[in-house]
């Protein structure tokens, strides 16, 4: 099997499943196609021989972040919370934000053209945990420690809004 | 191309007898399970289907297959599939990265006795570990029982929080070894230099966390019956219900090789020289599997050890030992590491961070716990 096909395939996949999250009409189908569409993300990850991030990208977020959607939807009484279906001028003026977005983001693709990577030059070794773990902590250092200060005090934001203030009700 | 179809034959054998193996140990652990139970209890056991009771597990298996199938009226019929299906996968995904052995030659054919040797194997564990829950949560939501959701949702945010410390003793072994490969792990610590005499502390939080994650006793609230009748498989029956169980058995039996093989060797075993000089390397091997699974079989009786003498952990109890008692030690075992590697004395470092870490818990107890009573 040719390697394109694969690609070709996976892609197809991606995208079947990402439309899906949005037409999808029950919130749990939704997050669990999303879920899926991760899934295939990484499999392009794995295409691109960039094994550690298709590693990270299911940890965090198939088996952190969307654990916790759907634990939240799961809380909802999902039959008493159904969103009130909009108006016709709601849903013109959506299409209409949405069909100029769409004409932005393709204007953008044709006037530049972006740079393809030489397939001779090209570094297959790029991808893998060790080189990628010494381009971060030497080249990109500062914006990783950055980031680092900026997941702490997001940590810390966290810890202090699901603190119980005093005198406040024990669930 | 020959070499190619021979290495993909003997791979795909190779895993082919590993998951036989799994299955094979997780139908016996319900048996031995039901056996130490009773030892424990000054009973006798199962003792009916043939000698000592030894064919339990096949009549089990006919019960499960006999029962009825039931579907509750107002489930989500798909979904309610899905849960007991994604349990068994994820289930049986982990295994692929454990090394069972070192290398085989058969022909002029050298190949791992390893499912796959990524260099990322160690999160390859950790990835199939944190997708475990979605079995159990999307099986518990689908039932559309309040029980079996306030199961799944225990069983979520417990796994989601015993991953934290989980992730954070693994990261102490990562600093020593300095590779993600499962095999390299293994390979740092052959002729007895095992992690469990590196990293004393680690070991305990990864085995109080893989008990948590495998939902067993004293951390098996998702299922607990004194409160939520069977937890998130209230509605289950049939084979769905075995798939769930079975799901259990075969993580306790995984996370035990994970065990053996992050902190008790992997497929090392005294006296490999003297083997290998004596009956060949092929040999060598095979009892170094051996050994593994006998190192994961220990873990497995240590599991239901467990569950036969401490009771239940409360709620709070449990999300307390989680987020305020384990990560703390699990960080201040990675700073202890860390000094342990910089000085190149990690053994004394180890077992000092160890004593240091007790007599802080001793004065802190006789400083502040005794001062809130009085």
């Amino acid at each position: 099997m040719e390697i394109s096909n694969i690609w070709y395939f996976l892609s197809g996949l991606t995208l079947l499943s990402a439309l899906m999250v949005v037409l999808a009409k029950n919130p749990i189908h939704s997050v669990l196609y999303l879920v899926f569409t991760f899934f295939c993300i990484s499999g392009h990850y794995v295409l691109l021989n960039a094994q550690f991030l298709m590693a990270v990208n299911i940890i965090v977020y198939a088996g952190a972040i969307m654990v916790l959607f759907l634990f939240v939807i799961m809380m909802f009484d999902l039959r008493k919370n159904q969103p009130e279906s909009k108006s016709n001028l709601t849903k013109l003026a959506g299409s209409v934000v949405a069909g100029s977005l769409l004409v932005v983001l393709i204007a953008l693709v044709r006037q530049n053209n972006f740079m393809t990577p030489q397939a001779e030059g090209f570094i297959s070794q790029t991808g893998m945990v060790e080189n990628l773990g010494k381009v971060l902590y030497s080249e990109y250092l500062l914006p990783f420690e950055l980031v680092s200060i900026l997941f702490f005090v997001a940590m810390v934001g966290a810890v202090l809004l699901g603190k119980r203030e005093a005198g406040e009700r024990n669930f | 191309m020959n070499l190619f179809d021979s290495v993909f034959i003997a791979k795909a054998s190779f895993i082919g007898v590993i998951f036989l193996i799994t299955l094979g140990v997780a139908a016996y652990s319900t048996y031995f399970e039901r056996k130490i139970a009773a030892f424990m209890q000054d009973r006798i056991g199962p003792d009916r289907a043939g000698p000592f009771g030894i064919l339990q597990p096949l009549a089990d298996a006919v019960k499960m297959f006999m029962k009825e199938d039931f579907i509750p009226a107002n489930s989500n019929k798909w979904l309610f599939i899905m849960g007991p299906c994604l349990s068994m996968l994820t289930a049986l995904m982990t295994s692929a990265v454990v090394p069972f052995g070192d290398t085989v030659t058969i022909g002029d054919v050298t190949f791992d006795l390893q499912g796959i040797d990524v260099n990322i194997g160690i999160l390859w564990v950790f990835g199939v570990v944190s997708l475990g829950v979605y079995g159990i949560l999307i099986g518990g939501w689908a039932s559309n029982n309040k029980y079996s959701l306030l199961g799944a949702i225990r069983a979520a945010s417990q796994n989601i929080s015993y991953e934290l410390a989980m992730g954070l003793s693994i990261i102490a072994i990562l600093m020593m070894t300095g590779s993600l490969s499962t095999k390299a792990i293994v390979e740092a610590q052959q002729n007895g230099h095992w992690n469990i005499l590196y990293q004393p502390m680690g070991f305990v939080i990864f085995l109080i966390c893989a008990f948590a994650e495998c939902n067993r006793t004293p951390f098996d609230l998702p299922e607990c019956e004194t409160e939520l009748i069977g937890g998130y498989h209230t509605e289950y029956s049939s084979m769905k219900l075995g798939f769930f169980l079975f799901a259990e058995y075969i993580n306790m039996f995984i996370s035990g090789a994970v065990m053996a093989t992050l902190y008790f060797g992997g497929y090392d075993y005294p006296g490999v020289d003297f083997v290998t000089a004596q009956l060949g390397a092929t040999a060598a091997t095979l009892i170094g599997m051996g050994a593994l699974i006998g190192k994961a079989l220990a873990f497995v009786f240590i599991f239901m050890w467990v569950r036969w003498t401490l009771p239940r952990f409360r709620y709070d109890q449990l999300m307390g030992l989680g987020w305020s008692g384990l990560i703390p030690i699990a960080m201040f075992n990675v700073v202890v590491t860390g000094l342990g590697v910089l000085l190149n004395q990690q053994i004394l470092v180890g077992f000092g961070g160890l004593v240091v870490f007790i007599a802080g818990i001793v004065v802190y107890d006789q400083l502040v716990v005794k001062k809130k009573i009085a």
